[in-house]
């Protein structure tokens, strides 16, 4: 059945080559689906044009949706026959789901696929890693991003260990003027992405915990989760008043007005806060608990690229998607989303002062994805859709640390048995 | 009158009136049943079926209501909606109707001035997006920039003031009361309608029996639109247990904090369309929609068989 499938395709895929033959002088065309509607400038001002310069024949149309809708849309469209041939990949299992329902092909024999890490391809393949089903584009780097000026008005420096941070933030609540840390929790993910996956991976020791964790071989009940949660209930006195109402636009404008001091940070603000901001911004890595030498960062496999399997043109698919790992696309891509950052091993340069403060702590730290993201936010209840809402009750005051880490471990128990 | 109608399809041949009938209904019901009947049928049919990653799927009978009501992991958000989704009900029918009531009483007030100018006002609200007044009230009850707790404190209530809708306290209850705000418009409009079909001889006639304006609402005034109150109940059940738009914009789909504001139509949202990294299910969501579907109309059959045929319906 499976060879059967497989011979098809081939034959499919030999048609199509042969039919793109005939068709190399009549214009192809190619439609990307896409949650980043934000970037549609971009795309259709920057990448497309230098996309064009190298294949002038193929028209690309950038079709975005709405995040929030993203993956209900395309889901629909794919499975009506009526979705774009490139389809923009969210990271792991909703990507994992599209390929094994095929509908997105394998990339790996792609031209320059060699120049993405086993890490940076890992959100985008199978589980036992063999085959990898999108080119990666970018990730997202969690720290702090601070107020520069606010810094120097107060005296205060880049704090590099948690005893410094509070000092920081406690010198912010004495003089007052300042709100210490802007980090809400009324959309619950702040308190998870930029709170716990932010200063976390130094507790759980980056990638090795994340395996181990996989593996069964450590429970969210241990000490090195718990503390986590611990210091992110710390925080709650140094928050905005009222924080437990503060969605995440108002965490932006509070920052962005120059209200707040630190930003407990995702490296996407960085672009909101350049439209915004009227000070100079800085960036510091979440500040190392006490003990610890090695730094980790979050630094998370966001976005990707595959081929619909349905496409009709899927040999033009391809040269898009080989042109996506070249050093120029990561070039264009990085400068003209700062924040986003390249996966490529060929290092980028990148302009933006606070991106490229950012995308320097991989020189010194570790890089980690999100520990729920890879196989734990599979069964019910959701590894994730817990995580939410337990960092934003621990961030409130609702429940204890420890609390935390047991209605995490109990759900996971409940679902999940790692493979011995 | 009535009778010489059925006399003339009586007397009709029996194809012409066949088409006559099939010219007049057939529309309507071929689109109630694209459109209404045919969805509700075919998400019943989905939800007795499961998939499997590969997308196909396999008939499972009443499976998925035996996880859904069965098992803790699927009944224990299900019924902490629910309870939710009665509270935001009962918020609504202790505020939202009482006061539409007493705004229809109000307008109908002989000699009110500005009438119709009141009358928009009032009902704007109902007209707005839900995205708009999901945004202007985030913004109105702000800790940071909302104008409440700086009307409060001007009024020497500052210390009243709480990030209402971040509590799980008093979360729910906040965006009732915003949804109370938006929707008072069509009670409000319903009843006002039912009070002016009222003649003005019985009102005249009570007048001069010697009643105020207070007596005359609650003893002549109150009992003839009762069924239209009873209507608009029944309207408010079934609204607030679709309701999902106003939670989802304000709250998002996850429904914090704690899962304080998850009703049924966020419950179903996040199980059908899926969150962040739940993979949307779209057989358990259509089992939910099921479910949902039989809650509605239990309470409707309620409503029919124990106060539809009890209210008195007076003609003039």
């Amino acid at each position: 059945m499976r060879r059967t499938f497989k011979a098809a395709m081939g034959a499919e895929v030999a048609a199509l080559a042969l039919l793109a033959g005939l068709a190399s002088a009549q214009a192809g065309s190619l439609k990307i689906e896409s949650w980043r509607n934000d970037d549609a400038d971009i795309w259709n001002s920057k990448i497309i044009p230098a996309f064009n310069k190298h294949y002038p024949d193929i028209k690309v149309e950038f079709a975005p949706s709405a995040p929030k809708e993203y993956n209900a849309a395309l889901n629909a469209r794919l499975d009506g026959g009526t979705a774009g041939d490139l389809i923009t990949c969210r990271p792991f299992d909703a990507s994992l789901a599209l390929y094994q329902k095929h509908q997105l092909d394998a990339v790996d024999g792609l031209k320059g696929m060699d120049n993405f890490s086993d890490v940076a391809k890992a959100a985008w393949q199978t589980d036992d890693g063999k085959t990898t089903f999108c080119v990666p584009i970018a990730s997202v780097i969690a720290g702090f991003i601070y107020n520069k000026e606010a810094f120097a008005k107060v005296g205060v420096s880049e704090p590099k260990t948690l005893e410094e941070f509070h000092a920081v933030l406690e010198k912010f609540k004495k003089d007052g003027t300042y709100v210490p840390l802007v980090m809400g929790t009324a959309d619950q993910w702040e308190a998870a992405t930029m709170g716990f996956q932010n200063i976390g991976p130094d507790y759980w020791k980056g990638e090795t915990g994340r395996a181990n964790l996989i593996a069964g071989k450590e429970k969210l009940t241990d000490p090195q989760y718990v503390a986590a949660f611990k210091e992110i209930a710390s925080w709650a006195p140094y928050l905005g008043s009222g924080f437990q109402a503060q969605t995440y636009a108002d965490s932006q404008n509070l920052f962005s007005l120059g209200k707040g001091a630190i930003y407990a940070a995702g490296s996407w603000d960085i672009s909101t806060f350049r439209g915004q901001a009227k000070f100079a911004m800085g960036a510091f890595p979440p500040p190392q608990p006490a003990g610890t030498t090695d730094c980790y960062i979050s630094d998370h496999t966001d976005i990707a690229m595959g081929v619909n399997a349905a496409s009709k043109n899927k040999e033009d698919a391809k040269k898009f998607l080989e042109w996506l790992t070249t050093p120029e696309f990561a070039t264009i891509y990085a400068n003209s989303l700062p924040g986003f950052f390249s996966l490529a091993k060929t290092p980028v340069k990148v302009e933006d002062d606070v991106a490229a403060t950012m995308v320097g702590w991989r020189q010194n730290c570790k890089s980690t994805i999100r520990n729920s993201y890879q196989i734990l936010s599979r069964g019910t209840p959701n590894l994730e859709n817990e995580l939410w809402n337990v960092s934003a009750q621990v961030v409130n005051g609702k429940l204890t640390p420890d609390a935390a880490g047991k209605q995490l471990q109990d759900g996971l128990d409940k679902w999940y048995k790692p493979a011995k | 009158m009535p009778e010489s109608v059925s006399n003339i399809t009586a007397q009709m041949p029996r194809a012409k009136l066949a088409g006559l009938l099939l010219f007049f209904l057939g529309p309507a019901v071929a689109i109630y049943t694209l459109f209404s009947i045919y969805p509700l049928v075919a998400t019943m049919a989905l939800s007795t079926y499961t998939s499997d990653p590969s997308g196909a799927r396999y008939f499972v009978g009443l499976a998925n209501f035996e996880t859904l009501l069965g098992d803790a992991l699927w009944s224990k958000p299900f019924w902490n909606a629910f309870g939710n989704n009665l509270i935001f009900f009962a918020v609504h029918m202790c505020v939202q109707n009482p006061i539409g009531i007493a705004l229809a009483g109000l307008l109908s007030l002989p000699g009110l001035r500005l009438k119709g100018f009141y009358r928009t006002v009032m009902f704007l609200p109902t007209m707005l997006s839900v995205v708009i007044v999901g945004f202007s009230w985030n913004l109105i009850l702000s800790p940071l920039w909302g104008v409440a707790s700086g009307a409060l404190k001007a009024v020497g209530l500052g210390s009243l003031f709480a990030p209402w809708l971040g509590l799980e306290s008093s979360a729910l209850v906040t965006l009732s009361l915003i949804s109370v705000w938006q929707f008072v418009g069509i009670p409000m409009m319903l009843i006002y309608a039912a009070l002016l079909n009222i003649p003005e001889e019985l009102i005249d006639a009570a007048r001069v029996d010697g009643l105020g304006h207070f007596r005359i609402f609650f003893h002549i005034k109150l009992p003839l639109v009762l069924p239209t109150i009873s209507l608009v109940s029944v309207l408010t059940f079934v609204a607030n247990f679709n309701a999902f738009d106003l939670i989802y914009s304000v709250k998002g789909a996850l429904a914090g904090p704690n899962f304080a504001t998850d009703i049924l139509g966020t419950f179903f949202y996040r199980t059908f369309f899926g969150n962040q990294l739940q993979l949307g299910n779209p057989t358990m969501g259509s089992a939910v929609a099921t479910v949902m579907f039989f809650i509605i109309l239990l309470g409707l059959c309620l409503y029919l068989f124990l106060v539809q045929r009890r209210v008195r319906r007076y003609a003039f």
